[in-house]
């Protein structure tokens, strides 16, 4: 065998295709999706563990006898029963979801502009920044009397509550979605030839998409949260469910307290997990943001 | 014609300043049309204050641009794809941007761009499923989508790996010799700049100044070890050290 064979010694003899150059492994695989069974089950475990985890701690502490005056689980499930046998369950449900869906609509329509308004010119930012951002601190419960004693115990004065409550919040949010947006996105957009409402809509929008959406959501919670303290405090002509809460409140029932109060964190639960959250996910998702 | 509209981007006793900070100094620079320039300095000497100046995205402190191609494609060191959109969209996007209106001449064009710079294939393909390589030349099919006769790019490659790198140069002369774009490719590697150039213009560093040229005559496809590609990367190794040393002693 002549010395100077230079034939390989070890490994294959078809050199790998660099092609498209020696990082072509580095591009990641996708993972293999399993059925929608399994991942509806996986989907559904921790909510379920967490719901069965807080039930029984719930029923112990209720047996437990070290807490009196604590309704069993059973009990709150027996008054949310009677609420709906006496025809209040639902008609407060409506009403509190109408108010809260209207008035997070007209949030979104004034904050959002306001918002885009603060980003783009100098002098608004200047101005309404730490407005706005004192606003977003003032506690539901501090407007509620102020909204009152402007609009009387009226539709008016729980929207405007709502609005002061969820605008502040939509606004900021927005205005931080678009700063967050990186420079070279920006600059890759202008050499395009994306300036102006083009900038918005081809780049800045798309861009800070997730952090519109967490400023909507956070948005939504703002106004829920100020909409049940606007129920709570004033009596207008059609209750909600913050009135339940109320009028459980008044009655001394710790049942009717805690029925109440389970029906608003239910509500809260649903809403994210069956609106934002899947808006989410399928943003990030996209982007390779979400494994 | 008048020799002041051939060139695709010109710069006239372009100066820069930042605050007290001198970057450019009096730069006299011609791009011909299809002429592939080389840019080379060390770190932080004005290169791509220089680019942005041809770019438009910054105006000189005293000084002239003018430019004869429009409005000039960018490349950069980062891929900057949008990554809420496909490979094939991110080319569309500028295709569109460019002002082809119609959706389906739109679609057909980015293939044919993917196709140029060998990613047939990825069309589909979201931005972040792509290797490094890969993306940085779906970054050139989209440059290119924008149709500009000048195409500006900032040291593109720096981030890849040598074999990658050794594919992207392949391809994009290959996209330079059928487009024919004039580009000015701005790098801090000489052996890439004496790869792809038809000319490699030294800046000097603080103030960033124009310190020497050369023209490589030779054709394409050049071959990584040719010997007169070498003898020149070390003579312009040779000027770029003196002056890094220059400034050292300073």
């Amino acid at each position: 065998m002549p010395v100077t064979d230079l034939s390989p010694v070890r490994g294959e003899d078809v050199p790998p295709d660099f092609s498209s150059g020696a990082d072509v492994l580095d591009s990641p695989t996708a993972p293999a999706v399993p059925t929608l069974f399994r991942r509806s089950v996986k989907r559904a475990t921790a909510p379920v563990l967490a719901a069965v985890f807080v039930l029984s701690v719930w029923q112990l502490a209720a047996l437990s006898g070290l807490f009196p005056r604590l309704p069993s689980p059973v009990a709150v499930l027996d008054e949310l029963a009677k609420l709906l046998r006496d025809g209040i369950l639902l008609p407060a449900l409506g009403q509190s979801l109408g108010r809260a869906v209207t008035g997070f609509a007209a949030a979104v329509l004034l904050g959002v502009p306001l918002g885009l308004l603060v980003y783009r010119y100098g002098a608004v930012r200047t101005v309404l920044t730490p407005v706005l951002a004192a606003f977003q601190s003032l506690p539901a419960a501090a407007l509620v009397p102020l909204a009152v004693v402007a609009f009387g115990e009226s539709e008016r004065s729980v929207y405007s509550v709502v609005l002061l409550g969820a605008v502040p919040s939509l606004s900021m949010g927005v205005v931080g979605a678009l700063d967050q947006v990186p420079v070279l996105l920006r600059r890759a957009g202008r050499a395009m030839g994306a300036t102006g409402l083009r900038a918005y809509r081809h780049v800045l929008v798309p861009a800070a998409l997730p952090g519109l959406i967490a400023t909507l959501r956070q948005g939504w919670t703002f106004g829920w949260r100020a909409l049940m303290t606007a129920e709570l405090i004033t009596s207008t002509p059609l209750p909600g469910v913050g009135r339940i809460l109320d009028t459980g409140k008044q009655e001394d029932s710790f049942a009717l307290v805690m029925a109440s109060v389970a029906l608003i964190l239910a509500i809260g639960v649903l809403v994210e997990a069956m609106v934002f959250r899947p808006v989410e996910k399928r943003v990030l998702y996209h982007r390779g943001l979400l494994v | 014609m008048s020799p002041a509209t051939t060139a695709a981007v010109r710069l006239t006793g372009a100066t820069k300043t930042f605050g007290d900070a001198l970057v450019l100094d009096g730069i006299d620079l011609e791009v011909a049309p299809g002429e592939f320039l080389c840019l080379l300095g060390a770190s932080g000497c004005g290169k791509s204050t220089l680019l942005n100046l041809l770019a438009g995205l910054d105006r000189p402190s005293s000084g002239q641009v003018s430019s004869g191609a429009g409005r000039p494609a960018l490349m950069f060191q980062d891929h900057a794809l949008f990554p809420w959109l496909t490979a094939g969209r991110n080319v569309e996007l500028a295709l569109q941007l460019a002002g082809t209106a119609d959706r389906a001449e739109r679609r057909a064009e980015a293939a044919r761009l993917l196709g140029l710079v060998r990613l047939g294939d990825a069309y589909g393909k979201r931005v972040h499923t792509l290797s490094g390589g890969m993306r940085q030349r779906v970054a050139l099919a989209r440059a290119l989508a924008q149709g500009s006769d000048l195409l500006l790019m900032d040291e593109p490659f720096a981030a890849l790996d040598a074999l990658t790198r050794d594919v992207l140069h392949e391809v994009l002369i290959g996209v330079w010799e059928r487009r024919r774009p004039s580009v000015v490719f701005v790098t801090h590697d000489i052996r890439e700049a004496v790869r792809l150039g038809t000319r490699v213009v030294l800046l000097s560093s603080r103030p960033g100044r124009i310190a020497r040229e050369w023209r490589v005559g030779i054709p394409h496809p050049r071959r990584a070890e040719d010997a007169t590609l070498l003898g020149l990367a070390r003579e312009i190794s040779r000027d770029l050290r003196e002056e890094v040393c220059r400034h050292a002693r300073d």
